[in-house]
């Protein structure tokens, strides 16, 4: 069967067959390997996306189901080179070690911060109930997302010449 | 200014945050264009004989290129343990032919053209079983009536001592003397990234494959010994890690038996593991069975302490069988104790084969002893952190070597403890739980609190000791490259050693690449894991850059027209000066111009080293219904000088969830026909921020005099210390009940019960007439 | 991992899905938002030949009948946690709706799913138990309303026959009434180990059986004036709960008591 969507932004017509996994259609066939596939059980969402700009487990979701959709991956959240502010959060708290559930980790707290924009800290925690991490504990990532809600880091992470200051510290 | 010791944020982050990190299953590469795909059938049976094999259906399935069983292998060499210790007649196979040890033992391979295909095809192949008796329990398991390998002729895998090498007056003398039976239960590593691999043979006849590992030389040579050729001819590359915990060390038969399709067809091969497979077949964690005897006096002095332990090895021996020996190493722990001795013996069941996971031995050691010293406190009701302090070594910078043959380095035991009590102001902790107590409150407060010392970068037991090597080296552009023999899956080593050099060099963090894990490039190296890495491999890169800098000085001496003796390397600048003139300079980076500017350099540690600290662990426990939550934890981990703060925060961070999570929640279980309960993370609990709270790290370093960045490891440290003082936390908080122990994990029914059955002593105490105090371990005996 | 192959076909209508389940009988299942459908698919515990997607088919939405909220079936639980309405004239489902799964699952999960999936263990069964609520079922014949008390028949078991599709979810309006809600979990994102939802004399229980069940003792106690206390004592009388590796009977007998007590008391979890 044909659909049609709108992935990153990009207009996409593809030939599928119907139990086409979304995340497999975004890794496969669009070439966005961001997303990862952590388990079988619709748990630990390490394949979160942006499906008509809320967050969804693009594991469970058929690609026929995301039919005229648009489709946000982490792949899709820089623009022109700079991070986007969840991502310079992530970063400037340590919010990652492994990388292998960020980008659902990064996707799922964009979802949040849209759906509540001041979180607290038992918000954040209970917003990212569906994102599991084995490396950090949770500790950074908490951090990241409460700055990125506070939006610490709009400045970006200035530089100069000396060998020390161009080493970004937190 | 030194970068050493500040905040450098990862240089890898950015790429992992926009494109992500590239990991096995996301390879793309020329090499693997046109892969085929390959799909394990598993035994559902946790012991069976193999009657019949039937692929004929699966073969006819679409897109089926091939249905392998272990016939087809049974060229290649059988899988022997990995070590000589262990019970040699105890073989396995790369894929079973006659008998199925555990559920989840690979019977068949079916490979197809698309990743869609294969789990179509794999309904199809039809396996025979012939149920045999099954062996679960752990004294079953030593009792041999099943045996699991006929030539074996027993279930036991090794013992380290026997019952024999005990002394039966070790606590004479003692008048308190407590003793326990309790499980360090088996868990599942469980990495967000489950097991991969992609493989492809050259026209040279070399294989290349693409597996996430911890140690790509070591992969390397286990799959070379399985494959039954030359190491020569395999090259291991190591995409990025999605985290690793111990379990993917060497290789698994699942990688070999990938790189043999790929060879028998001609053409590249993948798999990529499910989670449930994941849950089954990757090596599991801990699963021993302690026994504890402490004895000593009522003032507080422990005098004798005896462990005994049985190691659930598996269905085949791995490393997890070979665990004990570091958990008697470690077993009496920061403490001094005039008579202590261990024993264990590891012994083969139907349930997945056990291996490392974070800690690997050591956490089992802390947390015998740990519980031991609560029992005791409890005996003789005495404030446990108080016991602690009467007990622990005072402060040593000289080698202390312990009745087990551990050599500690340098500790301050007490500083720890007294650290991590004041920063989890334990006084006022104890005044809420008194009022808490007073009150009847349903939910109740306990603090536990868990010293531990642990051994970091232990070598290989060779005599010259463990090392590491490094290649550092300086391009004309600016930019600077170092080759490592450590495996980074999440540590941030790009980022760290690139400080360490440009510490040295005077080159920008951000200005140095970090190649790791292709054995073609970097032939040697020890992988991560035993948080060896910044110990032995960051001094590497310390020492290959200092290296360096001497190869470069003879450069600009004649350069400079000067004598090396007269030339100053001006960090700041990266550049080297006439002393006395400074315009006279010539840059590092113009230093290779002519000739490559590079030095490889090879580190060796005199021995490993051992990090220390103190665990308080607050919890809350709800009464009425057992559930237990945790509140905070609050560390003391001393490995050292610390690099980056950061970094070394996060791997706190991630040691102490998985640490808390042991005690609270994480168990695999089987029924006793050896099903596997707990295959999903629907059942298996891999936590959520949900369940977990902030922690608060407190910060010390004693030096270490091993290496010269003074850093001993401390990947591990936060599990060693989370789990008792967790388990602890929650036993303590229902303490004034009668409850004296409560099995991990401390689910709510256990802790309930536990409740239930201390209550109960109560009442039949008091209508026998009889105080209730001092009942041994009877109150709270009770695990479900 | 990967679901068995089926065909896709969307419907365009309730009147299309009910024609389309009548063409392939028990060939074909409903297709919601899919997260009870999907996970047992890719598990291989369920393999539907045809899938009928029904979330294009008109029946989402809130709205107002008399004394009663009308819930389409196809209402995601985010979007039943955040309704005004719902959280004022029903906020026990709003409640409810909030704590099943997590954000992701609650984007896409939806209440006629789940109801029709009927976990026993699962927030939404147990709450329309509690509110005394029912559900319109349209089949071939036309269409009927069951009351929840009846909807559930079994272990993942409904009154749905053959060729029939659960169009919309009713409750009654009380804003009034006081309500309470106990979900036990060990993880925020599991099923409830033992759950209890308790508003206007009713008091229903998740996981205490093969459906949810009312604790009719624990009712009869509280119709005749005990306190919380003293009618929560009932609360297991007429369940059977089973064991599992969370909690065996005897233990999910006595969650059942000390959640109905708290439940009763106006506490929310």
């Amino acid at each position: 069967m044909r659909v049609e969507l709108t992935v990153n932004d990009a207009a996409r017509s593809d030939e599928i067959e119907p139990r086409l996994l979304l995340v497999h259609y975004l890794r496969e066939v669009c070439g966005l390997r961001a997303a990862n596939i952590g388990c079988d059980t619709t748990s630990c969402g390490a394949c979160t996306v942006l499906l008509n700009g809320e967050s969804v487990k693009s594991c469970t979701v058929l690609t026929a189901q995301a039919n005229g959709a648009e489709v946000i991956t982490a792949e899709g959240l820089a623009s022109d080179g700079e991070l986007h502010p969840v991502q310079r959060a992530f970063r400037a708290e340590h919010g990652l070690q492994c990388g292998f559930c960020t980008p659902g980790m990064v996707m799922a707290t964009v979802g949040l911060l849209k759906e509540n924009p001041h979180p607290t800290e038992q918000q954040v925690r209970e917003g990212l109930e569906g994102n599991l991490c084995r490396c950090t504990g949770y500790h950074n990532i908490v951090r990241a997302v409460l700055a990125a809600a506070r939006d610490d880091h709009a400045g970006g992470s200035g530089g100069s010449s000396s060998r020390v200051n161009t080493a970004v510290t937190a | 200014m030194s970068i050493l010791g500040t905040r450098v944020l990862r240089t890898e982050d950015p790429r992992f945050l926009t494109t992500g990190g590239v990991y096995t299953e996301d390879v793309t590469d020329d090499r693997l264009t046109g892969a085929c795909y390959v799909f394990f059938v598993r035994s559902p049976l946790a012991h069976a004989r193999i009657t019949g094999i039937d692929t004929s259906a699966a073969l006819e399935a679409p897109g089926v290129i091939a249905v392998y069983t272990g016939a087809d292998l049974a060229d290649l060499p059988k899988v022997v343990p990995p070590m000589a210790l262990l019970n040699a007649n105890m073989r396995g196979e790369l894929l079973a032919t006659d008998v199925v040890r555990f559920v989840g033992d690979a019977v068949a391979a079916v490979v197809t053209e698309e990743m869609y295909q294969g789990e179509d095809a794999m309904e199809l192949v039809s396996i025979d079983y012939e149920p045999l008796p099954v062996v679960i329990d752990l004294d079953d398991a030593l009792a041999n009536k099943t045996i699991l390998f006929e030539e074996a002729g027993t279930n036991v895998v090794a013992e380290f001592g026997n019952s024999g090498s005990l002394k039966p007056d070790l606590f004479d003398g003692c008048e308190v003397v407590v003793s326990r039976t309790f499980a360090n239960q088996r868990v599942a590593p469980a990495p967000m990234e489950s097991r991969s691999a992609a493989a492809v043979w050259g026209d040279d006849g070399r294989l290349t494959t693409w597996i996430p590992n911890q140690g790509a030389q070591g992969t390397k040579g286990s799959l070379a010994k399985m494959l039954g050729i030359e190491p020569e001819k395999v090259r291991v590359i190591t995409p990025d890690v999605g985290g690793a915990f111990g379990a993917k060390f060497g290789a698994d038969p699942e990688h070999v038996v990938v790189a043999w399709i790929a060879q028998q067809l001609g053409r590249p091969a993948r798999w990529n593991e499910t989670r449930y497979e994941n849950l089954i077949a990757m090596t599991h964690g801990r699963g021993q069975r302690h026994t504890i005897t402490i004895g000593g006096s009522p003032d507080g002095n422990v005098e004798a302490y005896r462990l005994e332990i049985v190691q659930d090895s598996g269905a085949y021996p791995r490393l997890g069988a070979v665990l004990p020996f570091l958990t008697i190493l470690m077993a009496v722990g920061p403490y001094e104790i005039p008579k202590a001795e261990a024993i264990a013996v590891s012994v083969a069941t139907n349930t997945t084969p056990t291996g490392a996971y974070r800690g690997a031995g050591r956490p089992e050691a802390t947390a015998a002893i740990e519980r031991a010293f609560d029992l005791f406190a409890a005996e003789i009701e005495m404030d446990p952190a108080e016991v602690r302090r009467r007990n622990l070594l005072p402060p040593f910078t000289q080698t202390h070597t312990t009745k087990f043959g551990a050599n500690y380095d340098s500790g301050d035991y007490v500083a720890a403890l007294d650290k991590a009590l004041d920063a989890a102001g334990y006084d006022k902790l104890r005044d809420e739980q008194a009022r808490r107590r007073a009150n009847n409150d349903i939910v109740q407060l306990g603090i536990g609190v868990a010293c531990y010392v642990e051994i970091t970068g232990g070598g290989d037991g060779d005599d010259e000791g463990p090392s590491e090597n490094a290649t550092v080296e300086v391009h004309p552009d600016g930019t600077a490259t170092i080759l490592t023999g450590t495996s980074p899956h999440g540590q941030g080593h790009s980022t760290a050693w690139a400080m360490i050099a440009s510490e040295e060099l005077g080159i920008p963090v951000e200005n140095f690449t970090l190649k790791w894990g292709d054995t073609d490039l970097i032939p040697e190296g020890g992988g991560t894991g035993g948080s060896r890495s910044l110990q032995q491999g960051g001094a590497a890169v310390q020492q290959a850059s200092r290296e360096l800098i001497d190869v470069a000085r003879e450069r600009a001496a004649t350069a400079l027209e000067a004598s090396a003796a007269d030339l100053r390397f001006n960090v700041e600048r990266s550049a080297f000066e006439m002393a006395g003139d400074p315009d006279a300079s010539v840059r590092l980076t113009e230093l290779a111009v002519e000739e490559r500017l590079f030095v490889r350099s090879v580190f060796t540690a005199p021995d490993a080293t051992y990090p220390f600290g103190t665990h308080v662990a607050v919890a809350e426990v709800d009464t009425q219904t057992g559930k237990a939550t945790l509140r905070n934890v609050v560390t003391v981990d001393d490995a050292g000088i610390v690099l980056n703060p950061l970094l070394a925060e996060g791997q706190r961070h991630g040691g102490i969830a998985q640490g808390a999570a042991q005690a609270l929640c994480e168990e695999v279980v089987y029924d006793a026909d050896g099903n596997p309960l707990t295959a999903s993370f629907a059942d298996y609990p891999i936590v959520s921020a949900t369940e977990l709270p902030s922690f608060d790290l407190a910060t010390m370093e004693t030096p270490t005099t091993y290496n010269p960045l003074g850093a001993k490891g401390i990947g591990e440290a936060g599990t060693i210390g989370a789990t008792p003082a967790t388990q602890s936390a929650v036993i303590d908080a229902i303490a004034h009940l009668g409850v004296r122990h409560v099995e991990m994990p401390t689910t709510p029914m256990r802790i309930w019960r536990a409740i239930q059955a201390a209550k109960a002593e109560k009442t039949n105490n008091n209508h026998q007439g009889e105080s209730s105090a001092g009942a041994c371990d009877a109150a709270g005996s009770e695990s479900a | 991992m990967i679901p068995a192959q089926f065909d896709y076909v969307l419907a365009e209508s309730a009147e299309h899905a009910v024609a389309l389940l009548a063409e392939n009988g028990d060939d074909a299942k409903v297709l919601a938002g899919g997260h009870s459908l999907l996970p047992m698919m890719k598990l291989r515990l369920a393999a539907p030949e045809v899938l009928i997607d029904i979330t294009r088919a008109g029946l989402s939405g809130i709205s107002v009948d008399g004394d009663e909220l009308v819930i389409g079936a196809t209402t995601r639980h985010a979007d039943v946690a955040s309704s005004d309405l719902i959280k004022t004239d029903a906020p026990l489902l709003a409640h409810s709706a909030s704590l099943v799964g997590d954000p992701q699952i609650r984007h896409r999960g939806t209440i006629g799913g789940s109801l029709a999936h009927a976990d026993p263990a699962a927030d939404l069964p147990m709450a329309l138990v509690a509110l005394g609520g029912s559900m319109e079922l349209r089949g071939p014949d036309g269409s009927r309303v069951v009351l929840a008390d009846d909807f559930f028949t079994g272990f993942f078991e409904t009154a749905l026959e053959e060729g029939e599709l659960l169009t919309a979810v009713r409750v009654p309006r009380r804003p009034d009434d006081p309500w309470g809600y106990q979900k036990f979990v060990r993880r925020a994102n599991d099923w409830a180990i033992v759950g209890v939802a308790a508003t206007g004399g009713r008091v229903a229980l998740a996981n205490m059986g093969s459906t949810p069940l009312r604790a009719t003792a624990t009712e009869q106690a509280l119709a005749s004036g005990a306190d919380p206390a003293q009618a929560a004592e009932f609360a297991a009388e007429g369940t059977s709960p089973a064991a599992d590796i969370h909690a065996d009977a005897e233990y999910r007998r006595h969650l059942a008591r000390v959640l109905t007590e708290r439940a009763l008391s106006g506490q929310r979890s």
